[in-house]
């Protein structure tokens, strides 16, 4: 398979922006540096040899006890060139924060709120970043490798000895 | 020879009437309302047992059937469209997911329905059969038969009786939830309602 948008980034990106590349099964991968996160995406978007005009999903990968504990995925699809790449970003434990790509792409809104909500992976600049999935009352981040998977929150029970 | 007259008591005779009058309010929040159609679709027909007709509001059900997956986050609105339903009332768990939440032990989702409002008749099934609601309701009718469901006003007057120190005497028609079965267990699996 053609590695047209790893060509271009790497063409575009020559300081240190791509910290690793690579091409899977037709399916091209790239790194990014957190600060150039936004940057990257917005080339790609606008690049004529690029056009990944559709924000197909963002998510969290929770790499427990490695360093960055993060992995922030982003899929891209062109789909007037019918090709797609994949981006990942390391987010550390101490500071999970990342530029926002609500201003890149307005689909972005909802996804950021669910990595957020399951992750705690905060992004600077988002419109509305409220818990999308679970309710305000929630403490912690359940889809975190530390978080007890069976530890409910529950928001309403019957007591013992209630009229019902 | 035929009958001139007859005789009963007129609590057995409303509760008859009763357990062929089921309006009952779906409460369908995941795949077993397709099973939940089929069954109000006519093959299985559950209108056959007097149960025909769905109300999408709790103001006119006085049965409430859980259909599905019930989260953390759903409780208090499954709790307030409970409170909203009028007197006397009902509630079937539809599914091993309102009845224990099935195979989902996570976070998110509530261990059974009867965490937050009282459960009568249990439907086991990932979904379960038609044939299996159709005896669930069957089941349902002999208790009502019996008088045995859920009556909040009944309950509340009950405890302000006994806060007085007197005893609320119980009207004949009244629906009452069933006790009797708790005495039956050790206590060590008494159901105590307070899971957290």
């Amino acid at each position: 398979m053609s590695q047209n948008v790893l060509e271009r980034l790497k063409a575009q990106f020559t300081g240190g922006e791509l910290l690793d590349t690579g091409s899977q099964h037709g399916d091209e991968w790239a790194r990014i540096r957190r600060d150039a996160w936004v940057t990257v995406a917005t080339f790609l978007r606008d690049d004529p040899a690029t056009k990944m005009e559709m924000f197909t999903d963002l998510t969290v990968v929770d790499r427990f006890a490695t360093e960055p504990r993060f992995d922030v995925v982003l899929h891209l699809y062109s789909v007037s060139l019918k090709q797609r790449v994949r981006l990942y970003a390391g987010v550390p434990e101490e500071d999970p924060t990342l530029e926002t790509l609500v201003p890149v792409w307005a689909g972005a809104n909802w996804f950021e709120r669910e990595a957020y909500d399951l992750y705690g992976v905060r992004f600077k600049g988002h419109p509305d970043l409220r818990r999308i999935l679970m309710y305000p009352e929630f403490v912690g981040h359940p889809l975190r490798k530390d978080y007890p998977k069976e530890k409910r929150q529950p928001l309403v029970r019957r007591q013992p000895g209630s009229v019902d | 020879m035929g009958a001139d007259f007859v005789t009963g008591k007129l609590a057995d005779v409303v509760n008859w009437a009763r357990k062929f009058s089921l309006f009952s309010y779906p409460f369908v929040t995941a795949c077993c309302g397709m099973e939940y159609m089929s069954v109000a679709a006519p093959k299985y027909d559950i209108a056959r047992f007097g149960a025909e007709f769905p109300r999408f509001s709790p103001r006119q059900a006085d049965l409430m059937i859980i259909v599905g997956t019930i989260t953390e986050r759903q409780g208090p609105a499954l709790r307030r469209i409970y409170d909203q339903m009028c007197e006397p009332k009902w509630v079937i768990a539809f599914g091993v997911c309102a009845s224990t939440g099935g195979f989902y032990q996570n976070y998110s989702t509530m261990p059974g329905a009867d965490q937050v409002v009282p459960v009568d008749v249990y439907i086991p099934g990932c979904p379960p059969r038609p044939e299996q609601v159709l005896d669930a309701l069957v089941l349902l009718q002999e208790r009502i038969q019996r008088g045995e469901g859920h009556s909040q006003v009944v309950l509340k007057a009950e405890a302000l009786a006994k806060k007085k120190g007197g005893e609320y005497d119980v009207p004949a028609m009244s629906i009452k939830p069933r006790t009797d079965h708790l005495a039956a267990l050790p206590s060590a699996t008494k159901p105590t309602g307070g899971e957290g």
